[in-house]
């Protein structure tokens, strides 16, 4: 049995407007490739954020590598919804990159050439070594997404955190970016929010589905269960219910995905 | 006179090491206001530093340390404020704009004997900066370098994407209650300048132009801080020559440099993008 990454028990959740997880129970082991899937509001960034120490767990607890979320910095690595970020900002892809280290003991307007050498391996891991001196505006959504990929990448981290890495990126960009996952090798944990399980299904070993209460599974097809829990039971044919269903029925067989 | 004559006079070497020395503190510091988008929050902190200028006139002490201590707690309360209540923080802002003023209209109305020209401070007088205040120009200059290189990294990061940067370990709220402070002794500065009314252009204006030409935030301070120098010294040449107060001289000259430069730049790119064009494409 391979080590615990993340240990999520009884965890609960919620702002002022109402509770956003009730009762979550996760358990994300080394080797890992988790796709965290579920309606939008129902909790899937909330849940990355209590695994990063961003937000308190107001009952139950987490642990990530043993401890408390957000003591380890450097060990995860983390891939936030890039539509947020200002566009004009005046930084070249590699600076964007070197912005991954974590606060430590080097401070300083400049960066080390060791720093520098880190940034150059990130981005090669993620094929954008060309793109170094290039501004994010000058970038397309997929480059401007493995920029980002390569900022989580540059403390070589245990476990990678990503939000959404395939949204609104065309199916070019998308399959560099799946390319890129996939190829970090079994030492890499990955935990991704994902709404597109077709182009990652021979990748992820398992899949949470996150609607308030969560759902786990260790293979990557979509349950019943989970289904009822993303979209509730639909009386009427609902067309992404019954595609939803068709998905689960195809995807087992493994190859069902071209 | 003279631009020979005219340089051997003190108040014009005070006016120009005063812009020399607003201009350090407003490249680094405006820079951070403009990629963060705290223009409008440095506007409210401008305008409550009035509080603490009555508040030098009423209980008698030297006008810019007090007002640096007064508007060093405003930034700060602002802060704090705006952090419990974010989705307010418009209407917070808008309070201690008001709320500063008013405090300091109030307190200069009563003190006894108050005569001293209050058009000063609204509407900058470099012409008139003491060597004392260049002084202390200097050691808050001295301050602002110090911890902007410092925090250079974490200032960056959290510029950037403040959520990733707290998810490194970076103390993003505690880095940005210092930038607020620090914007607060850039602003009190500036006020001898331009005069807290047109404080907010000046930080602006320069770092908004050296962001359409600069590939670093280090860079864009840089910048930023030699296009205000050059907006503080053309405008006060202008204000000489034509005879015009110089807050608003200086102001109007950085309007003029970024729109010269703005068509010029577009000009540029226009044409280079016609140039492209001649290469074989596809007819459509």
């Amino acid at each position: 049995m391979s080590s615990p990454v993340i240990e999520i028990e009884g965890l609960s959740f919620g702002y002022e407007s109402g509770p956003v997880l009730s009762d979550v129970d996760l358990h994300i082991r080394r080797g890992d490739f988790i796709a965290i899937v579920g309606p939008n509001g129902g909790g899937k960034t909330t849940l990355l954020r209590l695994v990063l120490g961003l937000l308190e767990p107001q009952r139950g607890r987490a642990r990530v590598f043993g401890k408390a979320p957000g003591k380890e910095p450097a060990r995860v690595g983390y891939v936030p919804q890039h539509g947020n970020l200002a566009p004009g900002f005046p930084a070249t892809a590699q600076e964007v990159v070197l912005m991954g280290l974590p606060h430590g003991r080097r401070h300083g307007p400049s960066f080390w050439r060791d720093e520098r050498a880190w940034a150059s391996e990130a981005m090669r891991r993620t094929g954008i070594e060309d793109l170094a001196g290039k501004r994010l505006p000058e970038l397309s959504g997929g480059q401007r997404q493995r920029v980002l990929i390569a900022r989580a990448l540059i403390t070589r981290p245990e476990l990678l955190l990503l939000d959404e890495p395939l949204s609104n990126i065309d199916p070019y960009g998308r399959q560099c970016i799946v390319e890129t996952l996939t190829g970090l090798g079994r030492e890499t944990t990955v935990v991704m929010v994902s709404h597109d399980l077709g182009i990652t299904a021979n990748a992820i070993t398992g899949i949470a589905a996150v609607n308030r209460y969560l759902v786990q599974a260790d293979s990557p097809q979509l349950t019943p269960a989970m289904l009822e829990l993303m979209y509730g039971v639909h009386e009427a044919g609902c067309p992404v219910h019954e595609h939803m269903h068709n998905l689960a029925e195809t995807v087992p067989s493994g190859e069902a995905h071209p | 006179m003279s631009p020979g004559e005219l340089l051997a006079q003190t108040f014009v070497q005070h006016a120009l090491l005063a812009a020399l020395l607003v201009s350090v503190a407003c490249g680094m510091i405006g820079a951070l206001v403009v990629v963060n988008r705290l223009v409008f929050m440095a506007g409210g902190i401008a305008h409550s530093a009035y509080g603490g200028v009555g508040l030098a006139f009423y209980i008698g002490l030297p006008v810019l340390p007090t007002t640096g201590a007064f508007t060093a707690g405003a930034a700060l309360l602002l802060g704090l404020v705006t952090r419990r209540r974010r989705e307010r923080t418009d209407t917070l802002i808008g309070v201690i704009w008001a709320g500063g003023m008013a405090f300091g209209i109030i307190l200069l109305n009563l003190t006894p004997g108050y005569n001293t020209d209050l058009m000063s401070y609204l509407f900058g007088s470099i012409l008139t900066v003491p060597a004392r205040d260049l002084w202390l120009m200097l050691g808050a200059d001295a301050l602002i370098l110090a911890l902007v290189l410092y925090y250079f990294r974490d200032l960056l990061s959290f510029s950037f994407d403040p959520d990733f940067a707290r998810s490194r370990g970076i103390p993003v709220d505690g880095l940005h209650l210092m930038l607020l402070v620090l914007v607060a002794e850039t602003v009190v500065m500036m006020l001898q300048v331009v005069g807290l009314i047109l404080v907010i252009a000046l930080l602006t204006i320069p770092p908004y132009l050296a962001e359409r030409h600069t590939r670093s935030l280090a860079g864009m301070m840089l910048a930023a801080g030699f296009w205000s120098l050059v907006s503080c010294v053309a405008g006060l040449a202008a204000a000489y020559l034509f005879d015009i107060s110089s807050g608003a001289s200086i102001v109007a000259t950085a309007c003029v440099i970024y729109l010269v430069f703005f068509m010029l730049q577009t000009a540029w790119r226009w044409l280079s993008r016609r140039g492209t064009r001649e290469t074989p494409r596809i007819v459509d």
